[in-house]
């Protein structure tokens, strides 16, 4: 293979993307160098087990995607405000709407949830760490070389082009030969292995690792959430694993699984990927709903209305969620009698549904309302969500979907379900536990004109989406006709607008971190749940003594009590798990295995295949049982901490 | 924690040597021995059950007292096996029903409708 064969050549965005990677990460080393931590990140952060920092870590990671989704987003913007323009030819817009999905579904907002779930359950809970530290240290190291191996893609090989949904045949060897879409294949792959094991590392925490006397229904609704998150994730992405697998055989060792010629069955590869991803679209919905109850209650001062509704429709969510994958392609062909079935189930989901937007509701009525900036992204989630709520359920008819389908009619939807379910309540939880994490608020005015420009900004790009889709406009075309232009650049300015928002919001970030007042106490919000129990910065064992919870608001009632999580009778030693630096080490083994994978560069692949068998047979003789934190030592962290 | 380092996982090593075991064993049937097709299939498939029952009772917690006497783990199952028969009979259903493979059919009642059109102009 030659040079020009393994970079992408002749672009010049691409061009100034491989410049700007190389100055940045130049950038980095010399800043490391220069300040000689290099030793603090080995020992700090790229071999820590620690829940909170593997948290922030996933939420930088995150906010990273975030941008690179966002720049995909404003450059197909652009290519449809002026489409005689030549900004962005076929191919290339091909693959950025491609790259723009797939990140922000799997590399965005999946990871931001997770993080805020890794911070947060385990405090919520009143426990120490995960039940398997290592194995979330590692879930973290899978996912971001998971990102990294994706992300790579635009300046090494080409990016996939397939769509992020990658079906066959398309994305086949046949139609897509080259490594693009085996960066799809792969780099998904890689990342599942790691949500896979949260899901199963998060609900061993919460089913065996709760504070005494908190029973399941006594949890905070976000660890409800999380729960059944969890459970979604476990059943749903082993299909996604299946089906990635089966496409890559195909691929790269010629078998014929979702292929044309030889008997292969292509509307299987639609089939399986929907039966994951209709779950997914509740993995990544589920959580933001507990992040809005657990805000709505904090800012409305009161106990959140119908708590055990809002548990058990969050179940019947999750349960509902396996069984309409179909409405995903009504237009497959399938009998009427197969699209009435899953018609009727996709719309028994707005049921369940309903009940938590009323919930919402009911528990703002007569509330006394503080209008904090994780408040009003709360807020402005309400009357969004139920836009595109209300619009599923057209799309739900199979019928009429026929006229919906792959039109933007159907973008405008599931942006309106995704940004202002899961993105609102991303900025909304990050505002909320900033303190938690990082010892400040983010400033309160800057945040609000984040907000405002960002909610504005979404509407304004989006609404419009739903006319020019009714008008015909399909989705996925980088050329578009007179008729549909005057909306389209009314998204694009909405666009920018999103975009200013969210440079505001980073901005912030960085101005919060200059000039916020720093937190003297724990309890920033006046909260509610054990997370606020415990003194800003968290100690690194969370909690020096456990509390028994066995109210609903276990915190709430501890202040009554005048309670602490520092009752120096009881300390004992704590044990802690030791850090360790196998899981990036076994990652980076099983990406550079990815990597040779993806092209077809079997013997390195087998190589580093091997690696992570001989990392995986090393972790099982490894007899590190952690540590003991002494009971002087607690006391002293926590003295001062809490300033006694 | 500490306990493996006291006690020699006599239990461990049994059900490890009877899975590879019973995977030689399958292996033999399927590809060695000179048995009819049927009885093949039989045995692999009584293997199987057997193979999973080790797995299950050997390293899968089912009768620890910390897994709830085996209540999670069945509860995990009973779930795992919902989810598998969505996917099976829900592909079968999607993908199979309503088709009509007979695409002669398919063509002469495309004519007829095109024919309807014409007769209504």
């Amino acid at each position: 293979m030659k040079l020009d064969e393994f970079f992408v050549t002749g672009e010049p965005l691409v061009y100034g993307g491989m410049v700007s990677i190389v100055l940045v990460t130049s950038a980095v080393i010399f800043l490391l160098t220069y300040f000689k931590r290099w030793g603090w990140l080995w020992r700090e952060w790229l071999t820590t087990v620690d829940h909170k920092k593997i948290g922030i870590m996933y939420i930088l990671s995150a906010l990273a995607m975030l941008f690179r989704g966002g720049m995909d987003a404003l450059m197909m913007r652009i290519q449809l405000a002026f489409p005689n323009m030549n900004f962005l030819n076929a191919q290339h817009y091909d693959e950025i709407f491609t790259t723009h999905g797939t990140i922000m579904i799997i590399f965005m907002a999946m990871p931001f949830l997770i993080g805020l779930m890794n911070i947060i359950v385990p405090l919520q809970i009143g426990a120490r760490d995960f039940a398997f530290p290592f194995v979330n240290a590692l879930s973290f190291w899978s996912f971001f070389f998971g990102a990294m191996l994706f992300n790579i893609s635009f300046v090494i090989g080409g990016s996939p082009d397939a769509g992020w949904t990658s079906y066959t045949p398309l994305s086949g060897a046949a139609m897509s030969p080259g490594p693009g879409q085996n960066f799809y294949l792969m780099g998904l792959q890689l990342s599942g292995i790691g949500t896979l094991a949260t899901g199963i590392n998060l609900m061993v925490t919460i089913l065996k690792m709760r504070a005494p006397g908190m029973k399941l229904f006594k949890m905070p609704i976000f660890t409800w959430s999380t729960l059944v998150t969890c459970f979604i994730i476990i059943f749903a992405f082993p299909i996604l694993t299946v089906a990635l697998a089966l496409l890559t055989i195909d691929r790269i060792f010629g078998s014929q699984f979702f292929t044309v010629t030889g008997e292969g069955m292509p509307m299987m590869w639609a089939n399986l990927f929907w039966m994951w991803g209709h779950p997914e679209v509740y993995i990544v919905i589920l959580p933001a709903f507990g992040i809005f109850s657990e805000v709505i209650a904090t800012f409305a001062r009161k106990r959140l209305f119908g708590y055990h509704a809002m548990v058990w429709s969050m179940i019947l969510i999750a349960g509902l969620s396996f069984l309409v994958w179909v409405h995903h392609f009504f237009t497959m062909g399938a009998g009427a009698f197969v699209n009435s079935v899953f018609s009727v189930s996709t719309m028994l989901i707005a049921v369940p549904t309903g009940v938590k937007i009323f919930n919402w509701l009911a528990t703002l009525y007569k509330s006394k309302i503080e209008f904090t900036t994780p408040m009003m992204w709360s807020l402005a989630f309400i009357p969004s969500f139920v836009l595109g709520g209300v619009t599923g359920v057209m799309l739900g008819m199979a019928a009429a979907d026929y006229q919906f389908h792959n039109s933007y009619f159907l973008i405008a939807h599931f942006h309106y379900v995704l940004i202002a379910g899961t993105v609102f309540a991303c900025f909304a939880g990050l505002e909320y536990w900033y303190p938690k994490m990082f010892g400040h608020k983010l400033n309160e005015r800057i945040g609000k004109l984040a907000f405002w420009f960002f909610v504005i900004g979404f509407h304004v790009t989006f609404f419009p989406q739903y006319f020019v889709g009714l008008d015909g406009m399909p989705r996925r075309v980088f050329y578009i006709i007179p008729e549909w232009m005057p909306l389209n650049v009314i998204s694009t300015v909405g666009a920018f607008g999103m975009g200013v928002g969210f440079a505001i919001f980073v901005f912030n970030i960085y101005y919060s971190y200059r000039n916020s007042e720093r937190e003297k106490t724990g309890d920033s919000w006046d909260g509610r749940t054990l997370e606020w129990a415990t003194p800003t910065p968290v100690p690194f064992y969370n909690f020096a003594t456990v509390p028994h919870a066995d109210k609903y608001d276990a915190f709430l009632d501890m202040k009554e009590k005048g309670e602490t999580t520092f009752e120096e009778e009881k300390l004992e030693p704590i044990h802690m798990p030791s850090n360790t630096g196998q899981p990036i080490i076994m990652m980076a083994i099983a990406a550079f295995a990815s990597f040779a994978l993806i092209f077809e560069w079997i013997t390195l692949a087998v190589i580093g295949l091997v690696g992570v068998l001989i990392m995986m047979g090393i972790r099982s003789f490894d007899y590190d049982e952690g540590y003991h934190v002494e009971v002087d030592e607690i006391k002293r962290i926590e003295r001062e901490a809490r300033g006694l | 924690m500490a306990e493996h380092s006291k006690r020699f996982p006599i239990n461990h090593i049994i059900g490890f040597v009877l899975s590879i075991v019973l995977t030689l064993l399958a292996a033999w049937a399927a590809l060695g021995s000179d048995l009819p097709v049927k009885w093949i299939v039989a045995g692999i498939m009584t293997l199987a059950v057997i193979q999973a029952g080790i797995q299950l009772f050997m390293f899968m917690h089912m009768t620890e007292r910390e897994s709830g006497g085996g209540h999670v783990p069945w509860n995990m199952m009973f779930h795992g096996f919902v989810l598998a028969a969505i996917i099976v009979a829900g592909s079968l259903f999607t993908m199979s029903f309503g088709f009509t493979h007979d695409h002669d059919d398919g063509g002469s009642h495309q004519q007829e409708e095109q024919q309807e059109e014409h007769s209504g102009h």
